[in-house]
């Protein structure tokens, strides 16, 4: 059954994540964005990890991805008009894309871990969400305050970018 | 039975797609998104870990949980930022195809 969802879950991400990729029109590959995320968080909700799920519904599905269609339709891009594509770029990344995947293969290939089923837990209950957070409020905790004044940083440049003439 | 390795893979494809979309697409915004895609494979092979290499108690190493934590926040700022760039590149020059801005190209 588990592996029955896993399939089905890593086919919706993979396939929309193709997506992505493949469309043309901005629009369809933001929606499509969405439905990979979909995919991908409920993979992680498969290995166990809820709070990591939810938090990539709400932060990625939630609010990068309105950012995303906002931008698009404030600067109001059509279906990209077709161009005279480099063949030999394309070709070119293309193959590099693909002889990177084979190299992760045969190095998966290669890990005698990666053979191995997945452990059981101790306990069927698994409070992550207050693992994780006593774990973020303890040993990482000058991580997670330098991580505010990176958010506060990335606000106020924000504002100073989206000016319409800096001074 | 899925194993480690499965995960891995699909992590591994994940992250070729988004690498795939920066090299062949010239429209910024969508090569935006790919460098999301690559992000989040990254995530999906850190929690599988964590899964994998469970705790002394029995339960998942929550350190990568806090890990994919930090970089989630860290790639919602940078998205962001990176769409501010856009938002005034396209105040600049009207376009978001990455062949029209060669200014620094050697």
């Amino acid at each position: 059954m588990s592996a029955l969802l896993f399939w089905i879950f890593a086919l919706i991400m993979l396939g929309f994540g193709a997506a992505v990729v493949i469309n043309r029109n901005p629009i369809a590959s933001a929606l499509s964005l969405v439905m990979c995320f979909m995919g991908l968080s409920s993979l992680f909700m498969s290995l166990d990890a809820f709070f990591i799920g939810i938090i990539q519904v709400l932060v990625y599905a939630g609010a990068v991805m309105v950012l995303f269609l906002f931008i698009i339709m404030l600067l109001d891009l059509r279906v990209e008009t077709r161009r005279k594509t480099n063949v030999v770029a394309v070709g070119g990344g293309a193959v590099v894309a693909l002889a990177f995947f084979i190299q992760i293969f045969f190095v998966i290939g290669q890990l005698s871990a990666a053979k191995q089923p997945f452990p059981p837990l101790s306990s069927p209950k698994v409070d992550d969400v207050h693992s994780v957070g006593l774990l973020l409020f303890s040993n990482y905790n000058l991580p997670f305050q330098i991580i505010g004044v990176l958010v506060l940083v990335a606000t106020i440049g924000v504002i100073v970018l989206s000016k319409r003439e800096l001074r | 039975m899925v194993t480690l390795g499965h995960y891995l893979i699909v992590s591994g494809l994940l992250f070729t797609i988004g690498f795939a979309g920066v090299l062949l697409r010239r429209n910024i915004i969508i090569i935006f998104m790919s460098l999301e895609l690559m992000l989040n494979a990254a995530n999906l092979s850190l929690v599988a870990f964590s899964r994998f290499r469970l705790s002394a108690a029995g339960m998942p190493n929550y350190n990568a949980q806090v890990f994919v934590f930090f970089i989630i926040t860290v790639a919602a700022a940078e998205v962001a930022v990176g769409l501010a760039i856009i938002v005034a590149l396209y105040r600049a020059r009207q376009t978001t195809h990455v062949e029209d801005v060669s200014s620094l190209k050697f």
